[in-house]
């Protein structure tokens, strides 16, 4: 499944750093005893951990471990299946985001999300990017204008689309339109950006350029990011979760969990024994 | 295959086998040619038939002149009511089963759970409805629509005449709605399950509601299909005539009609009239056939410009959306 070869894992410029970098809270989002059901089917089982603010955090696992089940509790996305259940809480800067009170609509402006697949809307480049500040009332032309270039240079697609913003954003390519709903998702400024696999369809110049931009774009944004690729949570992340069957088996700074894992379950996943 | 025949016969054996199946591809192709060619020609033989037999019937006249009430003398009668009543009732129909057609199919898709009896029983009858015998629908339409509801709404407005409650374009017009309706929710249906699942999540992760996710989204990307939907539905209802029987259609009218409360003359009503209805056969049939040319020419226009804005609307979605 993953690079079977065994070559020393390259810890990258993220982690390299000890303790890992944080300049906000440690605690931005809290899990506390998390379990969820599809159906009878148990995918969560008691989660408890904490992802600290403007930090990259990487879930890894094996398919079917329940990190993108996990991801998409953070904005609720699991309430679009009918048959989910969740117990357990989740808080986002200390508030409950599944509280009776609490506006799915707003959770999701401030909780972005990219995903596996890369979905632009069949509409313009300028119009994917605006979609979200459109709906959140913003009709002025410039004003618009001004959030479309700022957030393609932050993606940093800006110079390649800059000429071609009015033409279908479907004409790109892969990588362009995973970056392209990279800047649709940060155009409403979320204070957490959610990826689920955004490389995994790509090659690996295309994975690289993502990688630059996830690093760069730590400074605003908190990132979760689920992956299969054990060398790119290695490369981009600071914290690394290892989820196995529905379980959190280890959470640490990634360089402790990939040079120095104190489960033997985590030890065997990152050096490719399994999984 | 054992190894021994590979190694004695292996060239034979694969001749042969390849021989057999050409045998029985070219069989397969010459049937679903012929199947096709048989088609053609009854379609051929129809056409010709009806031009040949209707062309001299046809002029500028024909099809601009209303009518004397003796409509079967060839150098006096016209067809313009009925063009201009076909028409019309394609129109309003269309005006009415689209919203209604579209909106259940988005119920039925967007919002109805998918696996609940109720959705089923829902399915169901859209289903049913469209293997109903379409002269059910006029009765259906002279029952509920001109006797149910034209009534009430006459003794309501206090009508000092019957308005409501007597055969017109509205009600001709609604009977074929609902009778084109099944077409227009399943087609309309099928585009809205082709959109992929990833283009409604990425506009509620964006914190889009559901409904501005259908209107902004969903909607747009399923037009063409929504589209094709009516086209489907234009083509079924321009050449019906059992469900506008009791609804609508008239024998004979002095006039246009001005009102959709006005009952109207009908393309293919009248050319069942006129083949029923004639003193002297021999002498109407060139008005006849030029009434089917008329007939087929009106139906082959209607669905050539629903087929060009269709695709008008698939281009501006491929450029830009």
């Amino acid at each position: 499944m993953h690079d079977t070869t065994l070559k020393p894992l390259e810890v990258g410029r993220a982690a390299s750093a000890e303790p890992p970098p944080s300049t906000g809270k440690v605690n931005f989002i809290e899990v506390q005893n998390l379990s969820l059901w599809y159906g009878e089917a148990q995918a969560l089982k008691d989660i408890s951990f904490d992802i600290g603010e403007r930090v990259v955090t990487a879930f890894i696992g094996p398919s079917g471990c329940g990190k993108s089940t996990l991801l998409r509790c953070f904005n609720r996305m699991n309430d679009l299946i009918d048959s989910v259940r969740i117990s357990g809480t989740v808080k986002i800067g200390g508030h409950d985001i599944n509280a009776p009170e609490v506006d799915v609509i707003e959770l999701r402006k401030r909780v972005g999300m990219v995903f596996q697949k890369s979905n632009p809307f069949p509409k313009s480049v300028y119009d994917n990017v605006a979609y979200g500040p459109r709906l959140l009332g913003i009709r002025n032309r410039s004003e618009l204008s001004a959030i479309v270039e700022e957030s393609l240079r932050k993606a940093a697609l800006w110079d390649e689309v800059k000429d071609r913003l009015h033409e279908s954003g479907l004409g790109l390519s892969g990588g362009q339109q995973q970056r392209l709903c990279i800047a649709r998702a940060i155009a409403v400024e979320p204070e957490i950006l959610l990826m689920d696999e955004p490389a995994s369809a790509l090659d690996p110049l295309a994975t690289s350029r993502i990688e630059d931009l996830i690093l760069e774009l730590k400074r605003d944004y908190t990132i979760v990011i689920v992956t299969h690729n054990m060398q790119q949570a290695a490369r981009i992340s600071d914290y690394t979760a290892f989820f196995y069957l529905g379980e959190l088996i280890e959470y640490g700074p990634t360089r402790k969990i990939f040079t120095n894992p104190s489960r033997k379950q985590t030890e065997d996943y990152v050096t490719g024994r399994f999984g | 295959m054992t190894g021994a025949r590979v190694m004695n016969g292996q060239a034979v054996t694969r001749h042969f086998r390849a021989e057999r199946r050409d045998v029985g591809s070219h069989f397969f192709a010459a049937l679903t040619g012929l199947s096709t060619l048989f088609i053609l020609c009854i379609l051929a033989v129809i056409l010709i038939n009806i031009t040949w037999n209707g062309w001299q019937g046809l002029s500028w006249r024909f099809i601009t002149t209303i009518p004397k009430k003796d409509f079967f003398d060839i150098s006096t009668t016209g067809v313009l009511p009925m063009i201009v009543g076909t028409t019309i009732r394609v129109f309003v129909m269309t005006f009415f089963v689209l919203p209604v057609g579209v909106i259940t199919a988005i119920y039925l898709t967007e919002y109805a759970p998918v696996r609940s009896p109720v959705t089923r029983i829902i399915r169901g009858a859209v289903n049913n409805l469209a293997g109903v015998p379409s002269i059910v629908f006029g009765l259906f339409g002279l029952g509920f629509f001109i006797n149910f509801i034209g009534h009430h709404m006459d003794t309501i407005l206090r009508s000092p005449e019957p308005t409501w409650s007597h055969p017109s374009i509205l009600w001709a017009s609604l009977t074929l709605a609902v009778m084109t309706l099944p077409v227009v929710i399943v087609a309309t249906e099928e585009s809205l399950r082709a959109i992929p699942m990833g283009l409604r999540e990425a506009s509620l992760a964006l914190g889009a509601t559901k409904l501005e996710t259908i209107i902004k989204v969903v909607l747009p990307q399923a037009l063409p299909g929504i589209m094709t939907g009516g086209i489907l539905a234009v083509s079924r209802a321009a050449g019906e005539v059992a469900p506008i029987l009791f609804t609508g259609v008239a024998y004979y009218m002095a006039d246009l009609p001005k009102r959709l409360t006005d009952q109207f003359m009908d393309l293919g009503y009248h050319v069942f009239v006129l083949s029923t209805q004639s003193p002297n056969i021999e002498q109407t049939r060139p008005i006849l056939y030029a009434t089917v040319i008329v007939l087929l020419a009106l139906t082959f226009a209607l669905n050539v410009t629903a087929v060009l804005i269709r695709a008008r609307v698939r281009k501006r979605l491929r450029a830009l959306g």
